[in-house]
């Protein structure tokens, strides 16, 4: 063992746990009845359906391995392939963070920049900041007449405070060396910005960045439940509908998956800027 | 005195205090400096010379008063006025070299990358720094390399005045004396205006033209003018030996430890408080010492007085 390094140990750990908690998990489940042991009223009301219960690993993955080999296929509203599901999930994610971030920069700049503009919009922030993003859906719905919008506009109300709220703090938190650097430098006041001020905030941004599209993948799958239609999340629903215990765990997967791409795309992004002092 | 490269008059800085007064932390202080002249201040903690050096580079406005550069009135920061801070205040998301394209390219944006680059790299040279160090970040590069980048990049911009802010204050003494030394070298072939803060006596003679004394605060003012007659160019070890070294530090550190306090707290009364100007040179025939008042109205330092050597 003292050959291996410390991440293979860690790996093969990992492998353990994994595997020992997947045989708990098999062995856990009693067996299902096969069809042909079924009685007529069984067969007719779905397989036993009262007694259904969660499925074994073993299915969710022969469940993944389907999906996984055609993520693409469409067969109806109802019916289309995990990957559109996703496709459709992260697009709604990104229209909405990427709007939130058009507002939430800009301003958390000038929040950051002048003390009066903080003052000013601190009591609205602070007001707007904790209600739940799902709380404006009704009103979304009502003002914009389109659960697709209206899902975008939950998900730019839900991503703009964390992105708001660090812009502002690292701007304000700049060292004043550095912007006395550009001052005796004669840098005018869009160059102090661009080439003191946003790399001297920029981890501070992007942290907040990297918070707010986390929240908004958690806020997504509740407000497709809402909506309905497509995405990773009325997919779920759809499903647990169908009472099919197998596709729940998997989108289950898949969510945690995405959203864990998702981050490390952004913790990419957090090296990129960070800086030692 | 207008005829003086640099003059500052009446230069008078008060803060609130806090508790509805007002707190003085010096008043109606002037002094001048020529081209090309290398002039140190010296004095105790609190005195206001780092708020003297703030108001030269034009990032503090003062009280009342008013600083003359070439013929016009400093406001503002600018490219005329190069500054090194103490903490080095490199950005430390850009490589050294970058740090000092940065601010050349501030000051020549018609100079086209490669100029630019090949500038920097020039002065980055004459402080010791070339090859693969330049592209370090400044958190890879010790204390001494990164004062010696921020040098590099007040240097390359040839600022009519360079304000140098206690740049060697957070270095060990070792490599304190080696940048020194290449800050003199570097200085020599420049006829570089330059106004240095410090608290170290022996570095003030090794560098200086001219040492401006500071009482202690508050009201301090800038109380002498006090000539280092040693001839350049100077070596540490060698100025030592040098007849006037020890009867300008015995001055100095007379002033520091006596007289800074003796002179403190007086109010200017409305007086222009010009310093007087003391020339110790024991290798010339006659007096030792000569303290000779500034004419035109200004006051006499009330508590001037000879040092027996």
């Amino acid at each position: 063992m003292d050959k291996l390094s410390l991440n293979q140990r860690a790996a093969l750990l990992s492998i353990v746990m994994l595997v020992v908690g997947l045989l708990v998990w098999e062995l856990s489940i009693p067996a299902q009845k096969a069809v042909g042991e079924l009685t007529e009223y069984e067969r007719l009301t779905g397989g036993g359906a009262p007694k259904a219960g969660v499925p074994p690993p073993s299915q969710v993955l022969a469940k993944a391995w389907e999906q996984l080999s055609n993520p693409f296929y469409d067969a109806g509203p109802n019916d289309k392939g995990i990957g559109i599901q996703i496709g459709y999930s992260i697009y709604r994610v990104l229209t909405g963070y990427l709007m939130a971030a058009l507002v939430a920069i800009p301003l958390g700049f000038l929040i950051g920049m002048s003390p009066v503009a903080y003052r000013a919009l601190n009591p609205f922030i602070q007001v707007l900041r904790p209600i739940s993003p799902l709380a404006w859906m009704p009103l979304a719905l009502f003002i914009i007449q389109d659960s697709e919008a209206s899902a975008i506009f939950v998900i730019f109300i839900c991503s703009i405070w964390p992105m708001l709220i660090n812009t502002a703090f690292g701007v304000a938190g700049v060292r004043k060396d550095w912007v006395n650097v550009a001052r005796t430098h004669e840098l005018g006041p869009l160059k102090t910005a661009f080439t003191v001020i946003l790399p001297a905030a920029a981890p501070t941004i992007v942290t907040g960045m990297r918070i707010s599209i986390g929240i908004a993948w958690l806020v997504i799958v509740a407000a497709e439940m809402l909506v309905g239609g497509t995405g990773i999340g009325y997919y779920v629903w759809n499903e647990w509908n169908n009472l099919d215990l197998t596709s729940v765990i998997f989108s289950i997967l898949m969510i945690g998956v995405v959203g864990m791409l998702l981050d490390a795309a952004f913790g990419q992004l957090q090296r990129a800027v960070a800086y030692a002092e | 005195m207008s005829k003086s490269f640099l003059s500052i008059e009446n230069l008078t800085q008060r803060y609130p205090d806090g508790q509805g007064g007002e707190l003085t932390v010096f008043e109606n202080a002037s002094f001048t400096v020529e081209e090309g002249e290398f002039v140190c201040i010296l004095g105790h903690s609190g005195c206001g010379k780092s708020t003297i050096m703030n108001i030269l580079a034009g990032l503090a406005e003062p009280t009342s008063g008013a600083v003359i550069m070439d013929g016009q009135e400093v406001s503002g920061p600018s490219l005329d006025r190069g500054v090194v801070f103490q903490n080095y205040s490199l950005l430390p998301w850009l490589s050294t070299l970058a740090n000092v394209t940065f601010g050349v390219a501030a000051r020549h944006p018609k100079w086209s990358r490669a100029e630019v680059r090949e500038h920097s790299l020039k002065y980055l040279e004459m402080v010791g720094l070339k090859g693969d160090v330049v592209h370090r970040k400044p958190s890879q590069l010790s204390g001494g390399m990164r004062q010696r980048v921020s040098i590099a990049r007040a240097f390359a911009n040839h600022p009519k005045l360079l304000l140098l802010d206690e740049p060697f204050g957070a270095l060990d003494a070792l490599t304190r004396g080696t940048i020194q030394d290449e800050l003199l070298k570097i200085w020599r072939g420049s006829n570089q205006t330059v106004f240095m803060i410090t608290h170290d006596i022996d570095e003030a003679i090794l560098l200086a033209d001219r040492i401006l004394l500071m009482t202690n605060g508050p009201y301090a003012r800038v109380a002498e003018s006090v000539e280092i007659t040693i001839p350049r160019p100077r070596n540490r070890t060698a100025i030592v030996e040098h007849p006037n070294y020890y009867a300008i530090r015995n001055h100095l550190v007379q002033f520091l430890g006596i007289r800074s306090r003796e002179l403190a707290g007086q109010p200017a009364d409305g007086g222009m408080q010009r310093p007087a100007r003391v020339h110790i040179d024991l290798t010339a025939e006659g007096e030792a010492e000569e303290a000779e008042p500034e004419p035109s109205g200004a006051r006499t330092p009330p508590a001037l007085r000879a040092v027996n050597i």
